[in-house]
């Protein structure tokens, strides 16, 4: 076997590996109860079934002569990017009541999301 | 000069940052597009210095790679155990549950940290956060232990945190 033979094995494993997350990813979506259960699904394995699809292609570049880092980057935007829409996801479904509801805060404090705002002026601390 | 050198550089890490970013992007690295990424990471950070006025003090870069690799081995770990989830267990089995985590972390950048990491691992999600700041809200796809997931995210994480943002 020659590296080129390895380079092009690994590229159909890290394939297949990225298909079947997002294959999963989109039963779960489907599957799952609520709308807060149903947002694990696409976060997590969204996030493995995209980075074995870009390690594939980041190894297909390098076998084939013509690599690049640029599959690192955005490995590293959707990484930053993921949770953020995750949150306001799980904030919006906390103000439509889609899951069922969320403890109380301890110390009589509130979640930050539920905080009652007068007009535009939001309290200063309650920006998270 | 060292008035100028600040004035200049707002924010060395996020100036590397920029050019390391700039660098990859291109196709192939040569002086000019070198010395472009330097030129860019000047202007950003000294034309957006009005919203980051403090420079972020004590971070352990060693560290942070540590905790990067631990976090992506979770990654991995959790996929599968989701994946797992996901195709064979019922629905009417499943056991999600709301967990408060309180926090000992007080700085923004820790704590967004640690959200994102719960965020991308076991089944969790960080939902919201205490209008004070002291504790997170966070879903859990199935837990039939609450306490057991916050232990292990304060153990875990949360410990590790606070070893890297001093």
């Amino acid at each position: 076997m020659t590296w080129h033979e390895i380079g092009t094995y690994a590229v159909a494993v890290f394939l297949l590996i990225g298909a079947f997350f997002t294959l999963v990813g989109a039963i779960g979506l489907f599957r799952l109860s609520d709308a807060m259960t149903r947002l694990h699904a696409p976060t997590k394995v969204g996030t493995m079934g995209i980075g074995a699809l870009l390690l594939a292609s980041m190894t297909s570049g390098f076998v084939a002569g013509v690599g690049s880092f640029h599959e690192l980057l955005i490995m590293a935007f959707l990484f930053v990017t993921a949770p953020i829409s995750a949150n306001f996801i799980s904030k919006v479904n906390i103000h439509m009541k889609s899951s069922f509801a969320p403890p109380d805060a301890p110390d009589e404090q509130t979640w930050s999301t539920l905080i009652e705002r007068d007009g535009d002026e939001g309290p200063e601390s309650g920006s998270a | 000069m060292k008035r100028l050198l600040n004035w200049l550089f707002p924010h060395p890490a996020m100036t590397l940052l920029l050019v390391i970013v700039w660098i990859i992007l291109q196709k192939e690295l040569s002086y000019g597009m070198a010395v472009f990424g330097l030129i860019l990471g000047i202007i950003i950070p000294r034309t957006t210095a009005v919203w980051w006025p403090d420079r972020p003090q004590g971070f352990r870069i060693g560290r942070m790679i540590a905790y990067i690799i631990l976090v992506l081995w979770d990654i991995v770990i959790a996929n599968i155990q989701v994946a797992w989830i996901v195709l064979t267990r019922p629905n009417s089995k499943l056991r999600p549950a709301w967990i408060i985590v309180p926090l000992d972390l007080r700085k923004p950048e820790a704590i967004s940290v640690l959200a994102g990491t719960i965020t991308l691992t076991p089944g969790t999600v960080s939902a919201d956060m205490s209008s004070s700041g002291s504790c997170l809200l966070v879903h859990a796809l199935d837990a039939p232990n609450p306490d057991a997931i916050r232990d292990e995210i304060k153990q875990r994480y949360e410990a590790r945190l606070k070893e890297i943002f001093v």
